[in-house]
């Protein structure tokens, strides 16, 4: 990288910058050669970014007010939404902030599966952020736990009791989650010390995901490597600062729609009811971000079993740079990977949407053939496909995208005209 | 932009889903026109304000509503009684106080500042009052109902005989909207019980309805204010994001010539 | 011709970073007021005080806002000692008069304008109150008379009610 030969200009920011490098690494920032032709689906690391920040600070804001005991946590919510000087705004901001930080990094996640984003060289990005996720979904089910209201409580009831299904061992290390016989306040005081904890690492990791990333450069559209800097880049401010923030505000408006308007929607409304041990809830739905996951768990009628199928269904993800037997990257240039990658889409779509309906009957049917599909796409269509597709030719360079003769005039175009 | 559309399709796909899972009881509520919803939506003062009597005179014998304070009858956005009212009404209830110097326990008139006075001590008391069944804290009880406001409205007004085939214990009755249709709470409302003091006809339809406005207030305080910021927020971030989007433009013309 | 196109960037560009700039001061204000005293707390800012039981010479400690308020009913001697000072001797001149608009009744918060300790009763050099912290000494109507502490002793908003009853705040 030609980040070494930078020099401040200023005599001072010479003497700082030979001791600690923070000018070099903003010049490095500024001036990352990007690709030109990244679309729109690359806004979402920097909205993934704003969504953790924002999580970050209402968070802390909010734990100034919070009191984790079983006895005061609804209570003390209760208070922030009446009388704490913006309460209201802070809560629901940090609780749609989680539904709309899952929205973005689903997208993010689908992007680069689209665009092969996770291959060679660029596996290291994929399983950190594959961890990130994992740390999400473990943030975003402790905090779910404070309010203390019936959702919290048996949401934490069952989601704990998984580790049961580990045989011998299993039951200890429940009691040894809880801290007690049952979901208590001892339970509730670990899940707000981890949910503290959790998005800084989050953070740490964020930064090694960004740093992994700026050494081989993004990805992009067409899947090609690029030459850098050339005239297929172009500097990262202002050019794709701009861009992340023309989409980053759009994203900002749908947010505030349901900040402002529907704050509760995307909520359950027997969280509401103060938990109560005796009682458990008609139907117990996990937020929506998670139902893909839950339908998958339902749908093996062994507990042991559907334990391991969902968390298989996430650590498969991990093993993804050496499923996809593919050299190319970009689905751009795979048209049957292209058609299996929209049959996952819908498949995902249609395993949250059975795990939000009961288990039983033809939503039963519905949740075994999804997962059955769900493994069969990354355990063999993708291997498979690597060897048995016949490809597109792919272009040189992102300003040359046509090879003479291509007969993929058509598709090249019309990528190049989605970019601004 | 075509990106755009397609985002926007998932979106709408993904929140489809979730609302119809929200609405997965099918029952049809009863319907009216809540004057505080939409992008403008506010209380209707006088309903809050008869919404109040009709908690205070029929519902709060057993309910509670542990997180309001007389304060908040008098805050912006609420019933919005005058603060010499509201002084009034809390002083017309008789909070418990104490530990007094000698170590006692004593009864003295509420203040703007108490939380509204509980008919039971306890739960247990007030299971023990009501058959087992816990008359829930009305509090943020339309938010703690699928079908809010709309579901409460209805519930109030639908008290029927069972239907032919299906009996009842004592001191469960029937009721249209409930889950399950099996209530503990006896029909409360009739036409003419409480004697509004404005002057409106109290029938049952009325007072269900100013009673759910008081509960959504009740349980949304800040509602109305949520609803103004909310418009300002959002007319902020449209004018923002149109003048980022033409220098958007303007930097990106720098190079669009080599594209 | 290219002169004006960059006076319209130059204006696009401004006007973006200024309005830009207004949603980010808007969206840190709710992040600072609420750490300011929310709404409940705010409403308990008044305390009423039942004196009956207190004779001459006795104080009473009461809570108001989280902090001590001395009401002392004060003895005959104590209020000739704290008209007679000179306002030149003091370091923070104030008549008794005005801390004290009925003689017999020295209602202030008992809070040590050095640096927050709760001073002592009937202790120091001038009969008053003497901080243990770092040494003021207080006269009989609580003011500044040695030591680092650099004003009197604050006198609440209070009023009587009735005879008996004192509202602070």
């Amino acid at each position: 990288m030609s980040d070494q030969e930078y020099n401040p200009k200023s005599k001072f920011g010479k003497w700082f910058n030979d001791r600690l490098p923070l000018l070099t690494l903003a010049n490095h920032l500024t001036d990352y050669p990007t690709p030109k032709n990244l679309n729109y689906w690359w806004t979402f690391g920097g909205i993934l970014t704003f969504c953790l920040i924002t999580q970050i600070v209402t968070g802390l804001v909010l734990a100034m007010h919070y009191i984790a005991h079983a006895d005061m946590a609804f209570d003390s919510v209760e208070h922030i939404m009446r009388d704490v000087n913006y309460g209201w705004l802070i809560r629901y901001i940090h609780a749609n902030g989680a539904s709309m930080f899952f929205l973005a990094v689903y997208i993010h996640i689908f992007r680069s599966l689209f665009y092969g984003s996770y291959k060679a060289p660029r596996e290291i990005i994929w399983i950190i952020g594959i961890v990130i996720y994992l740390l999400m979904m473990a943030a975003a089910f402790m905090g779910y736990v404070l309010p203390w209201g019936q959702m919290s409580f048996w949401g934490a009831t069952v989601i704990t009791n998984l580790f049961s299904a580990i045989p011998l061992v299993g039951e200890g290390i429940v009691t040894w989650l809880w801290g007690g016989y049952s979901v208590d306040n001892p339970t509730l005081t670990r899940f707000f010390t981890l949910h503290y904890l959790i998005p800084f690492l989050i953070l740490g990791l964020v930064v090694l995901h960004i740093w992994a990333l700026h050494v081989p450069g993004n990805n992009n559209p067409i899947g090609i490597d690029i030459r850098k800097p050339s005239k297929d880049t172009v500097p990262f401010h202002p050019y794709i600062v701009i861009k992340d923030g023309f989409a980053l505000l759009m994203f900002m408006i749908v947010f505030a729609f349901f900040v402002f308007y529907t704050p509760n929607i995307l909520g359950h409304a027997d969280n509401y009811i103060e938990a109560d041990p005796l009682v458990t809830p008609a139907h117990i739905v996990p937020e929506w971000y998670l139902l893909p996951f839950y339908a998958i768990l339902r749908s093996v009628p062994d507990k042991l079993l559907g334990v391991v199928a969902m968390l298989s269904a996430i650590f498969i993800l991990a093993a993804l740079p050496w499923l996809d037997t593919s050299k190319i990257r970009s689905a751009v240039f795979r048209p049957l990977y292209r058609q299996f990658y929209w049959i996952l889409v819908a498949d995902v779509l249609i395993l949250g949407y059975v795990g939000a309906m009961p288990a039983e009957g033809l939503y039963l049917l519905i949740a075994r053939v999804a997962t059955a599909y769900y493994f069969l796409h990354f355990l063999v269509i993708l291997p498979v496909l690597g060897f048995k597709e016949k490809t597109l030719p792919i272009p040189l360079s992102i300003t040359e995208p046509i090879m003479s003769g291509s007969p993929n005039l058509a598709t090249a175009k019309n990528k190049e005209s989605s970019n601004i | 932009m075509k990106n755009f559309y397609t985002i926007l399709f998932l979106l709408s796909l993904i929140f489809g889903f979730q609302l119809n899972t929200n609405a997965a009881e099918k029952v049809e509520y009863l319907k009216t026109d809540w004057s505080f919803k939409g992008l403008f939506g506010k209380f209707d003062r006088s309903a809050l304000q008869r919404g109040y009597q009709v908690y205070t005179e029929v519902c709060s014998s057993c309910h509670s509503m542990k997180y309001l304070s007389y304060r908040n009858l008098a805050e912006k956005g609420g019933p919005e009684f005058t603060e010499s009212q509201a002084k009034a009404i809390a002083a017309s209830f008789e909070v418990k106080d104490g530990p007094n110097e000698d170590g006692d326990m004593f009864t003295r008139p509420g203040k703007l500042s108490d939380k509204f006075v509980m008919p039971y001590e306890n739960v247990k008391a007030a299971q023990a009052a009501n058959g087992g069944a816990y008359p829930p804290d009305m509090s943020v009880l339309v938010k703690a109902r699928g079908g809010g406001v709309d579901y409460i409205y209805s519930l109030l007004q639908g008290y029927e005989d069972p239907p032919v085939g299906i009996t009842l214990d004592e001191g469960v009755y029937y009721n249209k909207y409930m889950y399950g249709n099996k209530i503990k709470m006896a029909n409360q409302l009739s036409d003419g019980l409480v004697e509004y003091a404005d002057g409106t006809n109290a029938t049952v339809e009325q007072m269900s309805k100013d009673v759910t406005t008081f509960l959504m207030w009740a349980a949304e305080p800040h509602l109305e204010s949520r609803h103004q910021m909310g418009f300002k927020a959002i007319v902020y971030l449209i004018i923002l994001t149109i003048l980022v989007y033409f220098s958007m433009k303007r930097i990106w013309s720098r190079i669009e010539t080599k594209v | 011709m290219s002169e004006k196109k960059t006076n319209r960037r130059d204006f696009l560009f401004t006007a973006t970073y200024a309005v830009g700039a207004v949603g980010v001061g808007a969206t840190i204000w709710p992040m600072i007021d609420q750490m300011n005293p929310d709404a409940s707390v705010k409403a308990l800012a008044s305390t009423e005080v039942d004196v009956s039981n207190v004779n001459p010479g006795k104080t009473i400690t009461v809570l108001w806002r989280g902090k001590p308020v001395f009401i002392r009913r004060r003895t005959q001697n104590e209020i000739e000692e704290a008209k007679s000072v000179k306002l030149e001797d003091l370091k923070h001149p104030e008549k008794d008069e005005d801390r004290a608009k009925n003689p017999e009744w020295l209602v202030m918060l008992g809070v040590c304008t050095h640096l927050g300790c709760v001073p002592l009763d009937q202790k120091g050099d001038y009969n008053g109150w003497f901080c243990p912290c770092h040494g003021s000494h207080y006269d009989t109507s609580g003011r500044i008379r040695k030591g680092p502490a650099p004003t009197n002793m604050e006198i609440p908003k209070y009023e009587f009610v009735d005879v008996n009853t004192i509202k602070i705040g």
